[in-house]
């Protein structure tokens, strides 16, 4: 597989034999536990494993809460606290399915940042990073739809706040909300479709996963030098690589399982901290909340979609131009999705042709600057617009934080692959392993193994 | 290099991320950090400071506000035997299902009923208060005091309870009571303790701070019934996660151990 020269499976024993020439399941099996992995992966690249871990965990805890949970705008509520009371073991389910959302988007975000550092994106992996921008893109959806779920303020005001985004579209928005909620207002046919697309949209995510993972195992993973695996021989790629299993099984797992006991402590302790007060409130249409805040999660694209006012300069230009069709509440939604399309579009904004990070000294800069936005968003998300940060409004710090967000896609990536003189990668990743675990002066037992030269 | 700076975002995002319940409270509202039984990792109820609570709540909460998603069953949590639990319910009066009940008529509640309903339509359910409420927020919206202190549910209401300052103003026909725990700074709630309104079964003083401290904890407890259940969950599988962090810490290391520390070979001469 993946053009990474090495063994294929051989069925040995006459069952083996009998499935294999029937269905060729045990060599995918093989093919995929034994891929050859580059050697030098790094601990950012744990986080798949967790991001597939955290999919089955919320397929199995929320199937078993479908089972006791009552779609129906007078009983969920109630439903729900039926579960946390009365359900053997039922608060621990609903309180790891809450948490494990958070986890769930920890950790996608670390898994992004992961692949925007060291060029993940990059030829030939644009169709995996695509991919992922697609589940990505169903999370946040699979998401906001289960927030509505237990039916408290928070549920109802957030779905009534993005169900409205969709209205802003001119035209045909107003149609499309009422589509949408299957209705004028946030209600009982809301709540139902919601649970339906809740229940539906993991599977869809499921069914990318498979879609990204062969992709990857296509083109093989990629790696902190960025230089791929060489495939000029078996022994070439066998001083590159390590098999999946156990090297990478076995880390990843050790990864996983220390992961795991900061959420159990997440959820055997604090389960509420990440969640809102307000959402143990029954959704009441006749009092909105004071301020209604969107889960952690989305507050960076909730601070991209505040941050354009009717008195931005770019947004009057723009409503003038368009004789007022695109208006600061349309060009807010615009600018939201425009977001994450940016981040889409990195395998064709970055003009660089190095691969990583680690060997682009400015790029480096302007990367952590870039997460350094990104958190600074998700804070911004939170606050009260009209709140001031070393005097100035959090209004006008959210247009300087989009900015530069819009700015990195559209302006730097490009521009720095022209601009920038790289450093020089190793060519290959032996070379790289190799000066990170020089071979130790010792008993030369026997002729060298597989040197490298 | 890499490695501890993608730690540190890490870190710095925990922090922001926590801020999101914080803005929820808001305002300058004074909320004390009172110290409760069950707060903290090996935290549990106290079961005598429950019954006491549940003595507030009958005696003063109850003319107002309503627990409809406490079962009087529960009750049993408490260290009530079944027939004082039975004694209890019947003294509430829910709608009588039975085969040849009339709409509107009215029996004594069983174990298996839940508590009424709010009867004073202001008045909200007090059962998940204790989880509606947010008593510590920020600094400046990082949550980094609700990591520390708790989310502050049952703290919040022992500070509005105890924060009445007397002063009082009418507000289009409506008296509004002045509360340092409010965020507001008035409610329409008049300050429903005074101190000596019980009289405590178990002897205790029904100071002021005594009740409203007996009345947040037993709302805790109707908020939160499983709590103690759900920290043993965490304490067990914290230990016993640790444990296997450490084991396949230790597998993996020896595992890529050949690979990593490799020999070198002394020359062919």
């Amino acid at each position: 597989m993946g053009g990474i020269p090495h063994d294929s499976y051989e069925p040995k024993s006459a069952p083996e034999k009998w499935i294999e020439s029937r269905l060729p399941i045990l060599g995918l099996m093989h093919a995929t536990l034994t891929i050859p992995t580059p050697k030098n992966l790094n601990w950012m690249w744990i986080w798949g494993i967790v991001l597939v871990f955290c999919l089955v965990m919320q397929i199995i805890t929320g199937i078993v809460l479908v089972m006791h949970y009552t779609p129906d705008t007078t009983l969920a509520f109630a439903s729900i606290e039926h579960i946390m009371r009365n359900v053997n073991g039922g608060w621990a389910i609903r309180y790891i399915h809450m948490n494990g959302a958070s986890l769930f988007f920890f950790a996608v975000y670390m898994h992004i940042f992961r692949g925007l550092y060291y060029g993940s994106y990059k030829a030939p992996r644009e169709i995996t990073w695509i991919i992922g921008m697609l589940i990505y893109l169903l999370m946040m959806g699979t998401a906001f739809m289960g927030y509505v779920l237990p039916w408290g303020q928070m549920s109802f005001w957030g779905a009534t706040v993005i169900t409205g985004l969709f209205g802003a579209i001119p035209g045909i928005g107003e149609a499309i909300q009422t589509w949408l909620l299957g209705g004028p207002a946030v209600d009982n046919a809301t709540l139902t479709r919601f649970f339906s697309l809740h229940y539906l949209m993991p599977f869809l995510i499921l069914g990318l996963v498979i879609v990204h993972v062969w992709a990857f195992h296509t083109t093989g993973n990629n790696n902190p030098t960025g230089v791929e695996v060489r495939r000029t021989s078996k022994k070439d790629a066998e001083a590159d690589t390590l098999p999946f299993w156990p090297y990478f099984v076995i880390k990843d797992l050790f990864a996983l399982v220390l992961i795991l006991v900061v959420f159990f402590a997440i959820v055997g302790f604090m389960p509420n901290y990440l969640g809102h007060p307000d959402n143990y409130i029954e959704a009441n249409a006749l009092a909105t909340p004071a301020h209604i805040v969107p889960e952690w999660y989305f507050l960076p694209f909730y601070a991209i979609l505040r941050a354009f006012t009717g008195d931005v300069w770019i947004v009057m230009f723009t409503s003038f131009v368009t004789g007022g069709i695109i208006d600061a509440k349309f060009f807010g939604v615009l600018a939201m999705f425009g977001a994450i399309a940016v981040m889409a579009l990195a395998p064709w904004l970055d003009t660089s042709s190095v691969r990583s990070g680690r060997y682009r000294p400015q790029f480096k800069i302007w990367f952590w600057l870039l997460c350094f936005d990104f958190v600074f968003l998700t804070w911004l998300g939170a606050q009260v617009p009209d709140d001031t940060l070393l005097k100035i409004e959090m209004a006008t710090w959210s247009l300087i934080a989009t900015t530069y967000w819009f700015a990195y896609f559209l302006v730097i990536l490009p521009l720095l692959g022209v601009l920038e003189k790289p450093l020089e990668a190793p060519a290959t990743i032996e070379e790289d392993f190799d000066a990170a675990h020089p071979i130790e002066a010792g008993d030369g037992r026997g002729p060298a193994a597989s040197p490298a030269e | 290099m890499i490695r501890t700076t993608f730690a540190s975002l890490a870190l710095s995002a925990a922090l922001v991320f926590g801020g999101t319940a914080a803005l929820a409270a808001g305002g300058h509202k004074e909320v004390t950090d009172y110290s409760f039984s069950f707060e903290g990792p090996f935290g549990s109820y106290d079961q005598d400071q429950l019954q006491r609570g549940l003595q507030v709540y009958t005696e003063v909460c109850a003319g107002c506000h309503g627990l409809q998603y406490v079962a009087f069953r529960n009750l049993e949590e408490l260290g009530y035997t079944d027939a004082e639990v039975r004694a209890y319910a019947s003294q509430f009066f829910v709608a009588d299902d039975g085969p040849e009940a009339f709409p509107g008529d009215e029996r004594e509640a069983l174990p298996t009923d839940h508590f009424p309903k709010s009867s004073l339509s202001n008045a909200p359910d007090l059962s998940l208060m204790a989880k509606a409420r947010a008593g510590f927020s920020g600094p400046n919206g990082t949550g980094i005091n609700q990591l520390f202190k708790g989310m502050g549910g049952a703290e919040y209401i022992a500070s509005l309870l105890t924060g009445y300052t007397g002063e009082e103003k009418d507000e289009a026909g409506t008296i509004l009571y002045e509360n340092k725990a409010y965020e507001g700074g008035y409610l329409s709630m008049n300050p429903p303790l005074y101190g000596d309104d019980v009289v405590y079964a178990d002897g205790t003083e029904a100071t002021l701070e005594q009740a409203a401290l007996d009345v947040s904890a037993f709302l805790m407890w109707t908020a939160e019934p499983r709590l103690e259940a759900r920290k043993s969950m965490g304490i067990t599988a914290v230990m016993f996660l640790g444990i296997l962090t450490v084991l396949l810490y230790l597998t993996n290391k020896k595992l890529w151990y050949p690979v990593k520390h490799r020999k070198g070979h002394t020359p062919a001469e």
